[in-house]
């Protein structure tokens, strides 16, 4: 027992360095290409991260979005941006060379550093042991209509804030779709083992994704992580290709990205309605209540994520 | 969960780490890189104060926030990467103008 | 320790030495084309044999089959992906190394 302690305390040593090894290669990393991969890499990492301390539910949000939509993501800005690079020289330019900004970097450093060492101690100074309210959260499980703790506190104690949360991601795409979206990529001619692939990997994604979503009501798994995974379809068959007809980018698409936030405030009125206090759900409706909003919220997240990747707006769309 | 919260200080150097690469490197992308490192860096402080509880499952509501938290964070890296590359269409290069030149 | 405990730690250990191997080959070799060859060949063989391992210490036929599962997505992603850095590369004007 005790040398299986030693061994994980090794493990998890290991995986703190090379995070922070991770992390300053791929902010230091002279080509932003590499630096991207790097950063993915960093995310997978973190994953493990995650399962050693104790957090399932993140290490798989962590993987598919921090690794993989998230990479995604970065390397189709970087291959956008592409062209209006003049040379290599310039994206690794720190501020400037000059010795001013030599005294300002080091000086940056330093009291970074100082942050850094307050940081550890005020971390040290923490009491060890802290009930959280995990206890509270197991008391009223039973009253959530869900028996998993994470997805109960997401979508019942604290529902407000996923709800919110549903708002700012279709924020951010019609932040995006105001800015005029982005030019359509040039659509390359299609490569068949991409795109058998993609023919082979969609409905597996499709089964993972509502696998996830059950999976969510009494493991870990949920909305967000089976939204996710449809995400990753969406731009899967996007880098292999394939488009969406048209008379499906107008109201169809809409109507998918507003269903979560619209369900979610729905069930907010009736809830304010019925005299009780915002998405406290009656408990022997809240099960099948959480369901609906789940599936509601995955379509409504992945179809996001899909668009925010695909990133035209929505008039020039005729291609998408 | 061992007796010193690794993770945690992990998580205060990611911090830093991301914060010092924010300020020092101009380049847009670089930036971005920086802050999802930062914001890794606060998960792993927030997820190491819930695994503190003693013979008992860690404290749902902080990873329940993480999770919001890594959601929230795509979706502002998607909105910046496109204000990114809009800024790289208007000047050519994809860095804030320089206050003292332009 | 049981029989099949040791039976999993070899195929374990018969595993992690297939993915050092590869690991090897990737940062060894001198070109895009050869690091995939290490690195997809020996990866997938070692990923067969981690697998095999857990599936040894499986409490169910329902988790074997959720490891064959991931193994085989694996060896397609995996196989795919390849197909098109090499391809990419090639596209690229990418020179096979040559002695």
């Amino acid at each position: 027992m005790d040398r299986l302690t030693l061994v994980l305390w090794i493990f998890d040593s290991v995986t703190g360095l090379g995070l922070l090894l991770l992390a300053g290669w791929a902010l230091a990393s002279p080509q932003l290409f590499r630096g991207i991969i790097l950063f993915v890499a960093f995310s997978l990492m973190m994953s493990i991260a995650w399962v050693r301390i104790d957090a399932p539910d993140v290490a798989l949000a962590e993987i598919a979005i921090g690794a993989g939509l998230t990479g995604a993501l970065l390397l189709a800005a970087l291959s956008r941006l592409g062209d209006s690079e003049p040379t290599q020289e310039s994206m690794n330019r720190p501020i400037e060379r000059s010795y001013r900004a030599r005294t300002f970097r080091s000086l940056t450093a330093s009291l970074l550093a100082a942050v850094a060492v307050a940081l550890v101690f005020l971390i040290l100074a923490l009491p060890g042991d802290s009930e959280g309210l995990g206890a509270e959260v197991a008391a009223s499980l039973d009253a959530s209509g869900v028996s998993s703790p994470v997805t109960a506190v997401l979508l019942n104690f604290r529902g407000y804030d996923t709800l919110l949360e549903l708002l700012v991601l279709l924020l951010a795409l019609l932040g995006v779709w105001s800015l005029g979206g982005l030019p359509a990529q040039p659509v390359s001619p299609a490569v068949l083992v991409l795109d058998t692939l993609a023919r082979i990997l969609i409905p597996v994604l499709l089964l993972s994704s509502a696998y996830l979503l059950w999976a969510g009501t009494h493991a870990p798994g949920g909305a967000f992580q089976a939204g996710a995974v449809l995400g990753a379809a969406g731009v899967l068959l996007s880098l292999a290709g394939w488009q969406v007809r048209q008379r499906y980018t107008g109201v169809t698409l809409r109507l998918l990205l507003i269903a979560g936030p619209s369900l979610f405030l729905a069930f907010a009125l009736y809830t304010i309605v019925a005299g009780q206090s915002l998405l406290e759900y009656p408990p022997q409706r809240a099960g099948v209540m959480i369901v609906l909003l789940e599936v509601a919220a995955t379509l409504s997240i992945g179809t996001t994520l899909a668009a925010l990747f695909v990133a035209e707006g929505p008039r020039n769309k005729e291609g998408q | 969960m061992s007796s010193v919260p690794l993770f945690a200080l992990v998580g205060a150097g990611l911090f830093c780490i991301g914060l010092y690469a924010l300020i020092v490197y101009a380049h847009l992308l670089r930036k971005i890189l920086a802050i999802n490192v930062m914001g890794s860096g606060v998960f792993l402080v927030l997820a190491t104060l819930a695994d503190r509880t003693v013979n008992a499952a860690p404290d749902p509501v902080p990873h329940a926030m993480i999770i919001t938290g890594i959601v929230v964070a795509v979706a502002t890296t998607a909105f910046a990467l496109v204000l990114m590359l809009k800024v790289a269409e208007k000047t050519g290069r994809a860095e804030l103008p320089d206050e003292r030149t332009g | 320790m049981i029989l099949s405990d040791y039976v999993a730690a070899v195929l374990l250990l018969v595993g992690v030495f297939f993915f050092l191997a590869g690991t090897v080959g990737l940062v060894r070799f001198p070109d895009v084309y050869t690091r995939l060859h290490a690195l997809t060949k020996s990866d997938n063989v070692g990923l067969g044999f981690v697998v095999m391992g857990l599936a040894v210490e499986a409490e169910s036929w329902f988790v074997v089959g959720k490891l064959l599962l991931i193994w085989m997505l694996v060896l397609l992603a995996g196989a795919s992906v390849a197909h098109l850095i090499a391809r990419g590369a090639t596209q690229r004007g990418v020179r096979m190394w040559t002695d």
